[in-house]
């Protein structure tokens, strides 16, 4: 079962985990309704979204209210401790979480002790935890945009806030900051770089890239990045290959936007709608 | 069992964690080191007093470790206690500055302005704030979700209510658009 791991901006929130719902009236966990408006409830309800196309279990999830202050997301941390080697579940989704190394390597800790380990997918904050730990190498997959993608780039900044200049600048093409990430050893096995152009990379060099269909105003959306790692978080609980399960959800991300129509100014939740319409399309062209 | 024996069957310990996520506060003197650290720990921060490398020593030999995401919270904080420091640098990359390179991107009806990880997007005919995008710490969704359909000059600075590095670097795009939306 795919789990998805991350937090809500209501600090009055405890620690809640179960199976997640999308319905008609938005997205449960555990009999609490949440908006999939943006941050973890947008994944989830990707994740949600997709798993019904390919026919799997809903996505378990684990969330806690945290509005920046750290204390919820520790909360998690301690949580996911305790439990976690118990748990039967194949892929993990991290997300919106306070970076803390002390925690997410107590929380990698855990997870080597699940039999079998499941694979491990880190986006936003505990994407940037795994690379000031030094343990980016024991994630299957990283799904970071251009500003993030230089702070992996960049071996010395520990938060996107201090990426240097140098590596920052827009004369930076991507493939020279995957190949910088990989020499530092600050990424995962594959990596899904977000962006005008998606990228699908290891550490040989890019795979693949997606460009099409392009809608410019999903750059300004807040919660396209989101949907699209929920989305191949559920491919790769379907057993694809990561980075052909990459490939497959940047183009449903791509489909479902274009579906969508959004404008600058459009919520996340009008893409979520699309996606399993997208997702049909996307795995019939695969199959052809 | 022998003295040996005992250090083989020791159980194996994690390795220390990486100190990558911790920043120093500098100060002028040892007295308003004390007394960011009191204010601080009254705060529930879990910091410390540590010697600063030499190539930032200023003031006192003296720093306070903290834990680098929250400097927003920190430093705001320390400013609110009349104990605000002369520095706040990360402890594995002492000599780094904040971001100061903004991406702009122009929609049409819509501008969009990128610091770092983090963008905001505002429509241009009436100035209001329609969509905060990127970013990774928990307040993100809390600061998209106070700010998303306000007037730029009617809402709060995410400096003022923001509690991370990532509140920080939005805080810098949005004085960016203010800034680019004033001209």
């Amino acid at each position: 079962m795919l789990a998805v791991i991350g937090t809500i901006p209501d600090p009055a929130m405890p620690v809640t985990e179960g199976p997640a719902a999308l319905g008609r009236g938005g997205l449960s966990v555990a009999e609490l309704e949440i908006a999939p408006d943006r941050g973890t409830p947008a994944l989830l309800g990707a994740a949600c979204a997709a798993c019904g196309v390919l026919g799997l279990p809903a996505p378990f999830a684990f969330l806690v209210g945290d509005e920046g202050r750290g204390h919820g997301s520790r909360e998690l941390y301690r949580h996911l401790v305790d439990v976690l080697p118990r748990r039967s579940l194949s892929t993990l989704a991290f997300h919106y979480l306070l970076p803390d190394v002390m925690w997410h390597d107590k929380v990698l800790f855990a997870v080597n002790e699940m039999h079998p380990r499941p694979r491990l997918i880190a986006d936003a904050g505990f994407m940037y935890a795994a690379k000031m730990s030094g343990q980016a190498t024991a994630y299957d997959l990283f799904t970071p945009d251009a500003g993030e993608l230089a702070f992996l780039a960049d071996e010395q900044a520990p938060h996107p806030f201090y990426t240097r200049g140098f590596i920052l600048h827009d004369g930076n093409r991507v493939p020279d900051l995957i190949r910088r990430a990989y020499d530092g050893d600050n990424a995962a096995a594959c990596l899904l770089v977000k962006g005008s152009t998606d990228h699908v990379a290891d550490r040989t060099g890019v795979l693949f890239t997606v460009d099409s269909p392009n809608e410019a105003a999903m750059e300004a959306m807040g919660g396209t990045g989101d949907t699209l790692t929920g989305t191949v978080a559920a491919l790769i609980e379907s057993g694809r290959d990561v980075s052909d399960a990459a490939r497959i959800a940047a183009r449903t991300n791509r489909l479902a936007a274009k579906l969508a129509q959004p404008t600058p100014a459009s919520r996340i939740s009008e893409i979520i709608a699309c996606i399993p319409q997208a997702l049909t399309l996307a795995l019939a062209e695969e199959a052809q | 069992m022998g003295f040996l024996d005992r250090l083989r069957k020791k159980a194996p310990s994690a390795p220390p964690a990486s100190k990558a996520d911790r920043g120093l506060l500098i100060f002028e003197n040892t007295s308003e080191v004390i007394r960011a650290e009191k204010a601080l720990k009254a705060a529930g921060f879990p910091v410390k007093v540590v010697g600063p490398p030499p190539e930032v020593r200023r003031g006192c030999d003296l720093a306070v470790e903290y834990p680098l995401i929250e400097g927003l919270n920190i430093l705001r904080l320390l400013a609110d206690s009349g104990a605000p420091p002369l520095d706040a640098i990360p402890v594995t990359g002492p000599l780094l500055t904040p971001v100061d390179l903004y991406h702009v991107k122009d929609f049409g009806d819509y501008l969009m302005v990128r610091a770092a990880n983090m963008k905001i997007t505002v429509e241009k005919a009436t100035g209001v704030i329609v969509n905060v995008s990127g970013g990774g710490c928990p307040d993100v969704p809390y600061l998209a979700a106070r700010l998303i359909g306000l007037r730029l000059d009617e809402a709060p600075s995410p400096r003022e209510i923001g509690h991370t590095l990532c509140g920080y670097a939005l805080g810098l795009a949005f004085e960016e658009m203010q800034r680019r939306c004033s001209q």
